[in-house]
């Protein structure tokens, strides 16, 4: 699926994470390397958004290593539950080279589709206006969604939307893209069109990071599949042979309720 | 009739005092709300706690009793300020005294304003900017402040027009608005219901002025939403 | 010069609560001859006759549009100058005589003021009333008449609950201004303290407290009222909290 060399983009080493005396993930690692399509699945409850959400401090892990194209993120103890980020300068850097998608999309509901794509190359990257626009009109004609550049996200379905996020997380031209549920707040005919934009920048050699309970998806693009049960690891591999022939029992309990 | 038009430049020098109150006290009020909402949403309690008590008391007390105290004790203690300092007396004129009471208790109406719709941005919005590497100034800038403005809109509105009509009683602590004018004219020709009724005229055009000027607002600043929020 | 002297506030307290009882009936009394205004005006004002509800439009533009100060001055020495008037005060007619008085010339501003506040409020109440249960009422064979009374009303009315409690709080702090006709409201009695002893904080802050202390006592009693008549727009609870 993937000519390029094998780089290590991504690193996450022994993540734990707990609220109080909840603990929702309990040590998980992964690693991603350039090309690599990861999908993350399990059942709701399983940390899984928690664990993509920790990757780029949207929540604060209580220990464990993460290595964004080989710089570490440098942490400091904070509270009992988080550690701190020692130099906000490093983070915000490393948040410019992972993108996120949202399950809710997250437009900026103010402005429109074309001000959402330049916002963050312009005011976090520094980029040109004009360099901005270059990349909002590639992304958006490569999404399909250029026609909706003066568009508010309000006027547009739930679909469109997420294709523009899409475009949005592009724009920045990050190292990897994190996909938060993408299509779990779609309605089923809307789905269908995002997987293929997916699909497709997969295929482009992207390194994608994809929690999700798309299962096709999993099955046909992914070349690498996760399984999470209650914060830890259950189960990993190639999903060709994991989603057919589960090894552990939850996976094949996980699956079996996920007829498609 | 006559009367009116003789007095009419008084009334509208009046009519420009209670304009001017009005919009000085507004500045003072939207600031204030600002700050307050911005303790009332912050983590630190006694922050919390004292705008709490602030907002309860204003809307507790009589805009007219409140304006009395800062007027006659305000100069009470400008007084014994001056005294201890040996400066001369400063005088706290009542113009000073309407604004800054005013002022002050608009600042609590506008602290409830604003601290719920600074609430009612989505969350994902501002994780969203932080996801993209966006500093806090800018995520508050360009992401937070422009959204809140939106829901903020019709309470501002309604806020301004009670505000304006506030401002009447300033009147009975002798500045001279257009109540003030209106009463003293009205006296003088024996003709006050005419007075008072110009004065009425001219609270209405000010109040039908801002309810377009609000609505143009609101309309901009809607421009990317599909309805209105109730 | 001490900060507080407690005493000017002991020594009036027979003043202070005269003032705060003149206060409390002129409150009282013009929220409750407003409702019963703004209860017919307000059918008035939804009715799609345009005969019904222009009247009641102008009304509520004027009186919600200018400050109740204007209003008050505008009926107690605006009426007064009409040689109309004049006339039948000296034909001794008691009805017109009561317009020489500053506490009926107030209670009629006040209760003007807070009618067409009022009326708003409810008309608006009854405009949102689910559309549905006004459907449910026809079917059923009822007269629009009845479907008002028995089902637009009482609902309208319990959805006017919070903003009704929030008039009877402005109305309690507007009725401040009484004092610029001479009436001697709680207000006045602490201008009239404040003038004799020269003590604004103690005069003033004293009045302030008894104005939060009856406002503390109305939202407690507005609350308990929303739990009682609103109950039926909450959530449910639980089943087993369900009584009768």
């Amino acid at each position: 699926m993937t000519h390029k060399a094998s780089k290590e983009l991504l690193r996450v080493e022994d993540l734990h994470k707990q609220y109080g005396d909840n603990e929702v993930l309990k040590g998980v690692s992964l690693t991603a390397n350039s090309g690599d399509v990861i999908s993350i699945i399990g059942s709701s409850g399983s940390g899984k958004s928690t664990w993509l959400r920790c990757i780029n401090f949207l929540e604060q892990p209580t220990s464990g290593r993460i290595i964004v194209a080989g710089e570490e993120v440098k942490l400091l103890p904070g509270s009992k539950d988080a550690l701190k980020v020692a130099d906000p300068k490093q983070l915000q850097k490393i948040r410019t080279r992972l993108s996120m998608v949202f399950q809710h999309f997250n437009l900026w509901g103010h402005m429109t589709v074309l001000q959402n794509i330049i916002e963050a190359p312009i005011h976090v990257l520094g980029l040109s206006k004009k360099e901005a626009m270059e990349r909002a009109e590639r992304y958006l004609e490569r999404v399909g969604v250029w026609k909706f550049r003066d568009t508010y996200p309000a006027h547009m379905s739930g679909g469109q939307q997420q294709r523009v996020a899409i475009a949005r997380a592009l724009a920045m031209e990050p190292e990897a893209l994190l996909f938060d549920e993408p299509t779990s707040a779609l309605d089923p005919e809307l789905v269908g069109e995002v997987l293929k934009v997916m699909r497709s920048i997969a295929e482009e050699g992207r390194t994608m990071l994809v929690v999700t309970h798309e299962m096709g998806f999993a099955r046909e693009v992914a070349n690498h599949v996760v399984f999470v049960h209650q914060g830890r690891v259950e189960e990993e591999g190639d999903p060709r042979e994991v989603l057919t022939r589960p090894n552990s029992e939850r996976l094949q309990q996980f699956l079996s309720g996920n007829l498609k | 009739m006559d009367a009116l038009i003789e007095y009419s430049p008084s009334l509208l020098a009046g009519a420009w005092v209670t304009l001017k109150v009005a919009i000085l006290s507004l500045l003072l009020a939207v600031s204030t709300g600002l700050f307050g909402a911005a303790c009332k949403l912050s983590k630190i309690a006694p922050l919390r706690w004292w705008t709490a008590l602030y907002t309860t008391v204003v809307r507790g007390v009589p805009d007219l009793v409140m304006m009395l105290l800062v007027f006659y004790g305000g100069q009470v203690l400008l007084n014994q300020v001056s005294d201890r300092l040996e400066w001369e007396m400063i005088e706290l004129n009542a113009f000073a005294a309407g604004v800054l009471t005013i002022g002050f208790i608009f600042g609590a109406y506008f602290t409830e304003t604003f601290r719920g719709a600074f609430q009612a941005v989505p969350v994902g919005q501002m994780e969203a900017g932080r996801a993209y590497g966006m500093s806090g100034w800018q995520v508050f800038w360009r992401i937070l402040f422009p959204q809140m403005l939106r829901y903020a809109l019709p309470g501002m509105g309604n806020n301004w027009l009670v505000l304006l009509k506030s401002t009447a009683i300033v009147s009975m602590i002798g500045l001279s608005d257009m109540t003030w004018l209106a009463d003293q004219a009205g006296r003088t020709t024996h003709q006050p219901f005419a007075f008072y009724l110009a004065v009425c005229v001219l609270y209405l055009a000010m109040t039908s002025v801002s309810n377009a000027v609000f609505q143009r607002l609101e309309r901009r600043y809607n421009v990317g939403v599909r309805e209105a929020n109730v | 010069m001490e900060w507080f002297d407690l005493t000017v506030v002991t020594g009036s307290l027979p003043e202070f609560w005269r003032g705060l009882w003149m206060t409390l009936q002129l409150t009282a009394i013009a929220l409750v001859v407003g409702f019963a205004f703004a209860v017919p005006l307000s059918i008035a004002r939804v009715s799609k006759n345009p005969w019904m509800s222009a009247p009641v439009r102008a009304y509520t533009y004027f009186f919600r549009g200018t400050p109740m100060l204007v209003q008050l001055l505008l009926v107690y020495y605006g009426v007064g100058q009409s040689e109309w008037i004049q006339g039948m005060w000296e034909t001794g007619n008691p009805f017109w005589l009561l317009f020489r008085d500053a506490y009926f010339c107030a209670l009629v501003a006040f209760s003007l003021n807070t009618c067409a506040y009022q009326l708003e409020m409810f008309a608006g109440a009854i405009r949102n009333t689910p559309h549905g249960e006004v459907e449910a009422a026809t079917a059923m064979g009822m007269t629009r008449a009845t479907a008002l009374r028995r089902i637009i009303l009482p609902s309208a009315l319990r959805r006017a609950l919070p903003p009704l409690s929030n008039e009877v709080i402005l109305m309690l702090q507007g009725s401040a201004i009484a004092s610029a006709v001479t009436l001697v409201d709680l207000t006045g009695a602490a201008r009239n303290v404040y003038s004799r002893h020269y003590a604004p904080f103690e005069a003033f802050i004293f009045a302030g407290l008894l104005y939060l202390a009856v406002t503390f006592i109305l939202v407690g009693l507005f609350r308990v009222a929303e739990n009682r008549w609103l109950a039926h727009l909450q959530p449910r609870r639980s089943a087993s909290a369900q009584k009768d």
